[in-house]
């Protein structure tokens, strides 16, 4: 092929249709086979491990079953909350969902239109109807901190390897990060240090793409702790 | 065809063409992606004299609601000229020519999108024509395809478009205006780079061996259309620099 792009370590931007391997075995996320080959099937960052997955560099969170995530009540209906978890298709989250036992009448007063939720993916049906859960301990109505939306393709860079990113930085700016995999975060802390973890996350969104992400977020926070200080 | 004497005009001077191209050469071509910050995915391409602007949205709720299909996405695809684009002001509004693009041009591109990952949902596709200067479903297509990719949607190839015609008993790559107004015959077709081909259009009278003929250069200049957009694709995320920046393709042969 003729232009190969950016052709650093095991990383390599391609598009649709691009040929990534001889072997079928190989095929990961965002790819396909036709005629034994492996294809891309999106524009994104192609990574070569013992299986080839390309990961987006745009598009729309499309949720999965058991993902976190951070939403909107946008309507309130008989039995359920209708949800905005920024993706094609809305959550619903049902009054039984709730950790505490409410009657139909009174579920404006614990979830009102507008109000923000950590909330969790239960099920995902073929019509791809969405249904929410908030009976986990770390699951519940945002009552303080600050929501930023980052697109959901650089969640995974912003988790890091294993954790990693998301572990250094939580330690490194002392707050309590909630990750939504819709690309929703949530920061609580104090107000300096909401403020550099803010700038940090938008940081990570923009440089995603890019290789050493975590040496340079290390190098960037050391920077702005000195000048702060 | 316009009643006039064919051999008024003369389109080939010492071999080259009123333009000053060869007969089998495209012309100057500029791709832009992630133009337009609202849009999921956007691309300006220039091709000669075309100036065309496409933008993605989705997918997303299907509005109104009777339209939408619970096994995959519908694809919906506008295509729409300013009233501007052309020397005589268009009367602005969508018209039986403009209905008939926007429905090849959805049907050149559908076979390549996965809609199955995505039940009750729409694709948009606007498509607007800033300047025309013949070919702008072929502009529309490339532009409306790099700015899929860069939405992100799942496709299974790229598709590329370009057309062949024929003036003056000639056939000839990419024909501009005036070679699309008193030619003998335009075919504008569209096609994955591995040669499937999804449009095939033609206006005019071709013999059977003038039209393997235009085909075969058609897709030629699909293949190196299908570079540039590629090309345009690669080089947006080449870069390591913070800001979001641009990169621009120019590319004459």
């Amino acid at each position: 092929m003729k232009y190969l792009g950016m052709d650093r370590m095991d990383r390599k931007v391609v598009v649709p249709g691009d040929l990534l391997s001889e072997d079928a075995k190989k095929s990961g996320d965002g790819t396909f086979i036709k005629d034994g080959k492996v294809y891309s099937l999106l524009y994104g960052l192609a990574n070569y491990r013992d299986k080839i997955n390309v990961i987006p560099l745009s598009g729309k969170y499309i949720p999965a079953s058991g993902d976190n995530v951070i939403g909107i009540v946008k309507d309130i209906t008989f039995s359920n909350w209708i949800v905005d978890i920024s993706s094609p298709y809305d959550g619903l989250l049902h009054i039984s969902e709730f950790p505490k036992r409410i009657e139909s009448e009174e579920m404006s007063k614990y979830l009102r239109i507008g109000s923000s939720i950590m909330t969790k993916v239960k099920d995902v049906d073929p019509t791809m109807k969405v249904e929410l859960t908030l009976n986990d301990q770390k699951l519940g109505p945002i009552k303080t901190g600050q929501v930023v939306e980052i697109s959901h393709t650089r969640v995974p860079r912003l988790i890091g390897k294993g954790g990693s990113m998301i572990s250094m930085l939580k330690k490194e700016v002392n707050c309590n990060i909630f990750v939504g995999q819709n690309g929703r975060i949530w920061i609580n802390g104090a107000a300096g240090d909401m403020d550099l973890a803010l700038k940090t996350v938008l940081l990570i969104e923009r440089e995603a793409h890019t290789n050493g992400l975590t040496d340079r977020i290390v190098e960037f926070l050391k920077k702005e702790k000195v000048a702060r200080s | 065809m316009i009643a006039m004497d064919e051999t008024d005009i003369s389109f080939f001077k010492d071999g080259l063409r009123l333009d000053g191209r060869r007969e089998d050469q495209l012309r100057p071509i500029k791709m832009e992606v992630g133009v337009l910050a609202r849009a999921d995915g956007s691309c300006y391409i220039e091709m000669g004299g075309n100036k065309v602007i496409a933008a993605v949205y989705g997918p997303r709720e299907v509005h109104p609601r009777h339209l939408q299909d619970v096994t995959r996405a519908i694809v919906r695809y506008r295509y729409n000229m300013a009233s501007f684009s052309v020397e005589e002001r268009k009367r602005p509004g969508p018209d039986r020519r403009s209905y008939e693009l926007s429905k090849v041009s959805r049907e050149a591109l559908e076979p390549v999108i996965l809609t199955n990952y995505f039940p009750r949902s729409v694709i948009d596709v606007f498509v607007e024509v800033l300047q025309a200067d013949a070919g702008t479903r072929t502009a529309g297509i490339n532009a409306a395809a790099v700015a899929l990719a860069d939405a992100g949607i799942p496709m299974k190839s790229m598709i590329s478009s370009c057309a062949a015609g024929k003036v003056a008993d000639t056939i000839v790559l990419d024909p501009m205006k005036e070679e699309d107004n008193f030619g003998q015959a335009d075919l504008p077709i569209a096609m994955t780079p591995n040669g499937d081909i999804t449009l095939m259009q033609m206006d005019g009278r071709l013999s059977i061996d003038e039209f393997h003929k235009a085909v075969e250069m058609a897709m030629k200049g699909a293949q190196d259309i299908y570079q540039m957009q590629r090309k345009a694709l690669v080089d947006k995320y080449s870069q390591l620099e913070g800001e979001p920046h641009r990169e621009e393709v120019q590319a004459c042969d």
